[in-house]
């Protein structure tokens, strides 16, 4: 069975992001491969080290820069990768359908897409791809086992969290708690450096929404810091709350 | 037209189908076209009489597939209603349910989809809204032109509608499912803590980190904390990582976003992640030992402090002021 696994190359979160007269302001940011998108690497990985004859092949969307996100899955032990050409902002209802031919074309069984992305802050692209492929889709996913063309997944709903089962093929958009993302070793670094990746590039058709500005949303915080001991400080709180901030309802219960 | 979706629990709709009849009746004024809304599930009859006070046409799909809510039998419930009824916007909630099939009735609809908005309007004849970004540090301002937009709207970002003199009319909505919509079969449910008010919907949000070193400690002072506030418990990653709490009180970039008027953050460092589940909260109140903590840089109100003393005292001042 064939198993692929999106990757997108996000600003590393310690990477400082700023808006300049209404447009963003990336200078600096050191860019990686998406930690969301780790974990469906790691879990292609895994499944085809529990003994089913997988092949799991990396797929990037993103300007070229992306190679360097590729190949870091490639160093994590994908057998191949694919780079698919785009913009970095392009919305996720276009990478879908750039990115449900490739699924086509690979014929592939399974694909793993990260559960929320870090730049543009979306959850958006697996649900999207897997109705361009017209396939199931599971969403939040913290366990996923096989049972030949049978799944059991666990993923979050509002309330908690729900067993889904079914059939392959299917889109599984991953979630911290899926399984632990290894590191790559040196060699295997150097080794990905070295492979080649099959680039092509997106046709992207009209853009149905557009991104026009851009503002800082960090609020002005009071920042103010109250003293003494823990019973003072305590008690000055509770008065700063009721009579200056105004969020204490009188009822406590 | 405008049409919401409007989502409901244990027979009630939820405070995020309030929020969007407001944003709904703003879009509906401002191109003078009607508002309708969607109540889909098993046996939703009382929550559409309930909507029915305060949107004039109410339709109802019943089908006991709805619940559990199934990904693509809603697609294909909204998307049936979208055609039917000529809808140029569709308000989803930003709920975890609504994040799972607005992409998928976006993309059927072959129309725009904007998600995750903090705000929605009409500029000329385009839709334009506001959506956080980059771990919700940047706001980015999106628009589209498209004959069918679909809207998901963040929880909580919105105020509630007051209530409409208008009774509504309920309508019964029959849509041709197919059978893979049901090809998912949902298994057991682990429900959250019942009983306390859901994260979301909670105006004060007691949140801990993982300084209370144990589960019991947690229990004591963060549950204890938020029961006698009449809050919700949130928890950090570090948290839920060490298995003291459910994922479902997670809150902030792979949890929950919340946006309360009153957040506490105890023996919470402040990492990136997390601050862009709490950011909008009203006012935000940070008890860690360490002065050099992140968190104090986002706090309107600082203690620098061991939360085995301080929350303690803090029950105390409360309750004298009772
Ligand atoms: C892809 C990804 C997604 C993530 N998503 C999330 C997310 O959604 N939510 C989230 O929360 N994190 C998330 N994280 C993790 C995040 O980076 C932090 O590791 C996490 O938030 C830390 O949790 P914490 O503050 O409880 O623990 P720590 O960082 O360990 O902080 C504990 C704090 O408690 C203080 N402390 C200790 N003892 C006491 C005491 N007795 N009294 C007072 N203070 C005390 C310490 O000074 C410290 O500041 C994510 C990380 C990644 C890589
Ligand atoms: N996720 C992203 N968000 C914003 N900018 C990005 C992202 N990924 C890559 N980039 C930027 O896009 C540049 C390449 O753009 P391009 O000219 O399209 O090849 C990179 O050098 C990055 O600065």
């Amino acid at each position: 069975m064939k198993i692929l696994t999106i990757l997108k190359q996000v600003p590393d979160a310690e990477s400082r992001v700023r808006v300049q007269h209404g447009s963003l302001d990336l200078t600096g940011a050191t860019f990686v491969l998406d930690g969301m998108d780790e974990y469906g690497v790691e879990h292609g990985l895994r499944l085809r080290e529990s003994g089913i004859d997988a092949e799991v092949v990396a797929v990037g969307y993103g300007p070229s820069s992306t190679d360097q996100a590729v190949r870091t899955a490639l160093a994590m032990g994908a057998d191949r990768a694919v780079l698919v050409e785009g913009d970095a902002f392009d919305d996720p209802l276009t990478v879908a359908l750039a990115l449900a031919g490739v699924v086509r074309d690979e014929a592939a069984d399974l694909v793993f897409v990260g559960g929320k992305q870090a730049d543009w802050d979306s959850a958006a692209l697996g649900p999207a791809l897997a109705e361009a492929l017209a396939w199931a889709h599971v969403d939040w996913t913290t366990e996923f086992a096989l049972d030949g063309d049978a799944f059991e997944a666990v993923h979050d709903v509002d309330d908690g969290s729900e067993t889904l089962r079914g059939r392959l093929p299917v889109v599984v958009t991953t979630q911290q708690g899926l399984n632990e993302p290894r590191y790559p070793t040196l060699p295997n670094i150097m080794k990905a450096r070295r492979k080649a990746l099959d680039t092509r590039s997106a046709e992207v058709g009209q853009e149905l929404m557009v991104v026009t500005g851009h503002t800082g949303m960090e609020r002005e915080r009071r920042r103010e810091m109250l003293e003494g001991d823990a019973r003072s400080a305590a008690a000055e709180l509770v008065r700063r709350l009721r009579d200056e901030a105004k969020v204490l309802r009188e009822e406590g219960r | 037209m405008i049409l919401i979706v409007a989502e409901h629990a244990h027979g009630a709709a939820r405070k995020s189908a309030f929020e969007l009849v407001a944003a709904g009746r703003a879009l509906a004024t401002a191109s003078g076209s009607p508002l309708a809304a969607l109540v889909i599930g098993a046996d939703p009859s009382s929550v559409a009489t309930e909507l029915a006070g305060f949107v004039p046409d109410v339709h109802v799909v019943t089908d006991p597939g709805l619940e559990p809510m199934r990904s693509e039998m809603a697609t294909r419930a909204v998307v049936h209603a979208a055609e039917t009824l000529g809808a140029r916007v569709v308000l989803v909630p930003g709920s975890r349910s609504g994040q799972s099939y607005g992409p998928r009735v976006a993309m059927r609809l072959g129309g725009a989809y904007l998600e995750d908005v903090t705000d929605v309007s009409y500029e000329g004849s385009d839709v334009v809204a506001q959506r956080p970004t980059y771990l919700a540090r940047i706001s980015a301002t999106v628009r589209s032109q498209a004959q069918r937009v679909v809207v998901s709207v963040k929880l909580g970002a919105l105020a509630v509608a007051p209530l409409a003199d208008a009774t509504g009319r309920v309508h019964q909505l029959d849509v041709p499912f197919a059978d893979e919509d049901r090809r998912l079969e949902p298994g057991p449910r682990e429900a959250a803590a019942k009983g306390r008010v859901a994260l979301e919907e909670a105006d004060v949000v007691v949140c801990g980190g993982r300084g209370f070193g144990s589960s019991e400690a947690f229990e004591r002072h963060v549950v204890g904390l938020a029961d006698r506030l009449g809050a919700g418990v949130g928890a950090t990653r570090a948290v839920v990582d060490a298995g003291w709490r459910p994922y479902g009180e997670q809150i902030g970039q792979t949890g929950k976003a919340v946006a309360p008027s009153l957040y506490l953050a105890l023996a919470v460092s402040g990492a990136v992640q997390h601050l862009s589940g709490m950011n909008r909260s009203r006012v935000i109140v940070a008890v860690n030992k360490d002065a050099d903590a992140p968190i104090f840089k986002v706090a309107d109100y600082g203690i620098v402090g061991d939360v085995l003393e301080v929350v303690p005292a803090l029950e105390e001042a409360l309750a004298g002021r009772d």
